[in-house]
């Protein structure tokens, strides 16, 4: 038998709590220090969601919300592995997905840009890694906004991905970003990102997965934390 | 070895993909807050979330672990009027001799990594002598204990402060 304990979040990569350049860390970040917690069997366990019916279209944020026709933008194909550090692939995991349409507005009602809603997309889409640790999603491309941090600030184009892994100390909510996008160098939250971890936020073109006639491919893969096993009990 | 995916923040629009169902969303909830079915004895959790200004926070989620009853809840604080969180659920129990808790992840806008807190009762002997609550200052510790009312318990989060709430490392 042997017991893991799960590393914890990598600093060298993951954003501090206080970024001041992103205004609203500031009255809302921890001060106090975190209190180191050995993992108990609460840490080390997390909810599983292989038992979930998904929809036919829960994956396809294209075809999931038609209401009159298609929904307008530029369709895109988002895929990858989800490993842990270890670079073990990890299978049916939940993934959850929500964006802005291609005109960069949002569903959600608090959303005041007035860049028009589209009627056939929603935004919102999950599945399932598959045995290899293997996910899809069809999507459309999410347009950039404008948001009240700075005078003149803008979001990059993201999708917002929300990932459980094995347990809840692998508990991930990130953003995923596209290559080449100007507004990368302009924005605190992607800023806040440590240089070193900044290109793991930045999708990857990907011919192999464009689909032709239909779709461009973007490679995205996730790197949840990862254990070290320490045996205690000799075989 | 691999370097982990960084973590961005969960921003204010979460609402339509996470928590479709309590907004009103023409979509699939995968999670909700009532964990019990109706005849079940359970337990009400309530409470809100408090900025550096004690403002109330609107647009904060949080998620509820629960391992030995393998229930798992969320909400966002942005639907009930006072824009507090609820949660029913079973009143979880003593793990190792140590007192009964729940664990908490809380996500919201201006946070760009999650906390994690967790959840003790004030009816709980076992506080007295629990290993981790024992650990931490006579001061801070109450912040990790729901307190009982008549028919709920009630927990708040301060995100800072005199009253800041203890977030763990794990």
């Amino acid at each position: 038998m042997s017991q893991s304990t799960y590393n914890p979040f990598d600093m060298e990569v993951h954003p501090p709590r206080l970024y001041p350049a992103y205004k609203s860390t500031v009255l809302r970040a921890p001060t106090q220090p975190l209190v180191l917690l050995k993992q108990s069997l609460a840490e080390l366990s997390g909810p599983v969601f292989g038992d979930y019916n998904l929809g036919e279209f829960d994956h396809d944020l294209t075809k999931n919300s038609i209401k009159n026709g298609e929904p307008l933008g530029e369709r895109i194909v988002v895929h990858g592995t989800v490993f842990n550090e270890n670079g073990q692939p990890i299978p049916h995991t939940l993934i959850e997905i929500w964006q802005a349409n291609s005109c960069g507005r949002y569903v959600h009602k608090v959303d005041q840009h007035d860049a028009p809603l589209d009627p056939n997309f929603l935004g919102a889409g999950h599945c399932m890694t598959d045995a290899n640790g293997n996910y899809k999603f069809y999507t459309i491309k999410p347009g950039a906004y404008p948001w009240g941090n700075h005078y003149n600030a803008w979001r990059p184009n993201h999708i917002h991905f929300s990932l459980f892994g094995v347990n809840i100390t692998n508990r991930l909510v990130t953003q995923m970003y596209f290559p080449g996008d100007p507004l990368l160098e302009h924005d605190p939250i992607f800023l806040a990102v440590p240089p070193k971890g900044r290109d793991l936020l930045i999708s990857k073109f990907d011919l192999g997965a464009t689909e032709p006639d239909f779709a461009l491919g973007y490679r995205f893969d996730f790197v949840l934390r990862g254990h070290s096993a320490t045996p205690f009990e000799k075989l | 070895m691999l370097k982990q995916t960084p973590s961005q923040t969960v921003g204010p629009y979460f609402a339509y993909g996470l928590t479709p169902e309590q907004y009103l969303y023409d979509y699939k909830s995968l999670a909700q807050n009532d964990l019990v079915t109706s005849d079940e004895e359970h337990i009400v959790i309530l409470g809100r979330v408090f900025d550096g200004e004690e403002n109330v926070i609107p647009d904060a989620m949080l998620e509820i672990w629960d391992n030995q009853n393998n229930l798992f809840g969320r909400f966002g604080t942005g639907t009930e009027k006072d824009k507090s969180f609820v949660f029913k659920t079973k009143k979880p129990l003593s793990m190792e001799g140590n007192a009964p808790f729940l664990s908490v992840i809380l996500f919201m806008r201006g946070q760009l990594i999650h906390s994690y807190t967790r959840i003790y009762f004030s009816d709980e002997v076992k506080n007295a002598t629990d290993e981790v609550l024992s650990r931490i200052d006579n001061a801070r510790r109450e912040t990790l204990i729901a307190q009982k009312k008549e028919n709920y318990y009630l927990f708040d989060i301060y995100m800072q402060g005199d009253k800041e709430t203890v977030f763990f490392d794990i």
